[in-house]
């Protein structure tokens, strides 16, 4: 445990992904100004499930703590996702 | 040794992340209300988000972006004895911070200058699904903007530990739990982003 307490980032690490999070910005600001209809909802979501990985992963630090942390969080996504999806399948057939 | 105090960063930041945890689900029960109302609206939300200014939206994520970055490399800083880089990393990131509020200032004002804001008259006109949409919009928008300003003194609070050296490389829990939460609050704006201005 000590080890990974004292884990260190180097400044690169965060600044690449600050790179890719920025590219990433753009790539969905850029999509979205396309009309592809229902699709662009879709691409818009997954860049930004993507990007939220990076910045949980990475800044903070559950790609180095114990793997508990990364099974609550996608616990936590998971369930978010769900009810969405229940509730959307609700307005949808009633 | 005598004055060794008892410390468990490990417990400390289980807590954080609880907490974190409520957060997220607090917001995503705005999230399941956002998506009922565009389902149930579906063009008017199409008409009132393409109203939003994507150029400002754009600019507030990537300066959300960078401060994410600079606290994430505050800890860097601190873990490696630097703590002048440190420090004046955390002030790069306050100042971000702030810049996000006068932004989303400006922003508020523009819609407020054209009588948009919720219970207006001119917005009851528009009907029902542009105050929904824009109830939501100032609501959610607002409500990130409450937990930037608590981010920002929970970071400032962080910063004044670290010039009087009670937060330093050996233990900067405290360090790591404030740069969660505005993590956090990157995290939110990752999602009402796209969905408030980029998704027309």
């Amino acid at each position: 445990m000590e080890n990974e307490k004292n884990h260190i980032i180097p400044y690169r690490t965060f600044l690449l992904v600050l790179i890719c999070l920025i590219s990433l910005t753009l790539i969905s600001v850029s999509v979205t100004q396309i009309s592809l209809g229902t699709l662009t909802v879709a691409i818009a979501l997954l860049i930004a499930v993507i990007k939220s990985s990076f910045v949980l992963r990475v800044f903070m630090h559950l790609k180095f703590e114990n793997k508990i942390f990364s099974f609550a969080v996608i616990a936590v996504f998971l369930i978010i996702a769900l009810v969405i999806f229940i509730t959307l399948l609700d307005y949808l057939y009633r | 040794m005598a004055a060794e105090t008892h410390r468990d960063d490990l417990a400390s930041k289980t807590g954080m992340w609880l907490f974190l945890f409520t957060e997220m689900l607090f917001f995503a029960g705005l999230f399941v209300v956002y998506s009922v109302y565009r389902f149930r609206n579906p063009e008017a939300f199409h008409l009132a988000a393409k109203e939003l200014s994507v150029p400002i939206g754009t600019i507030n994520t990537i300066i959300l972006l960078i401060s994410s970055t600079t606290i994430a490399m505050s800890i860097t800083a601190l873990q490696k004895k630097n703590k002048k880089f440190a420090l004046l990393l955390i002030g790069i990131t306050i100042f971000l911070g702030i810049a996000f509020l006068v932004n989303k200032y400006f922003e508020w004002g523009e819609h407020i200058k054209e009588h948009i804001y919720p219970g207006s008259p001119v917005l009851a006109l528009r009907g029902q699904g542009d105050v929904l949409f824009y109830g939501l919009y100032f609501f959610m928008t607002g409500l990130h903007a409450l937990h930037i300003i608590i981010g920002l003194v929970f970071i400032g609070f962080i910063a004044a530990k670290i010039v009087k050296n009670k937060i330093d490389s050996e233990s900067f829990v405290l360090l790591e739990n404030s740069g969660l939460y505005w993590h956090l609050v990157d995290l939110i704006w990752i999602f009402l982003f796209p969905l408030f201005y980029l998704i027309t």
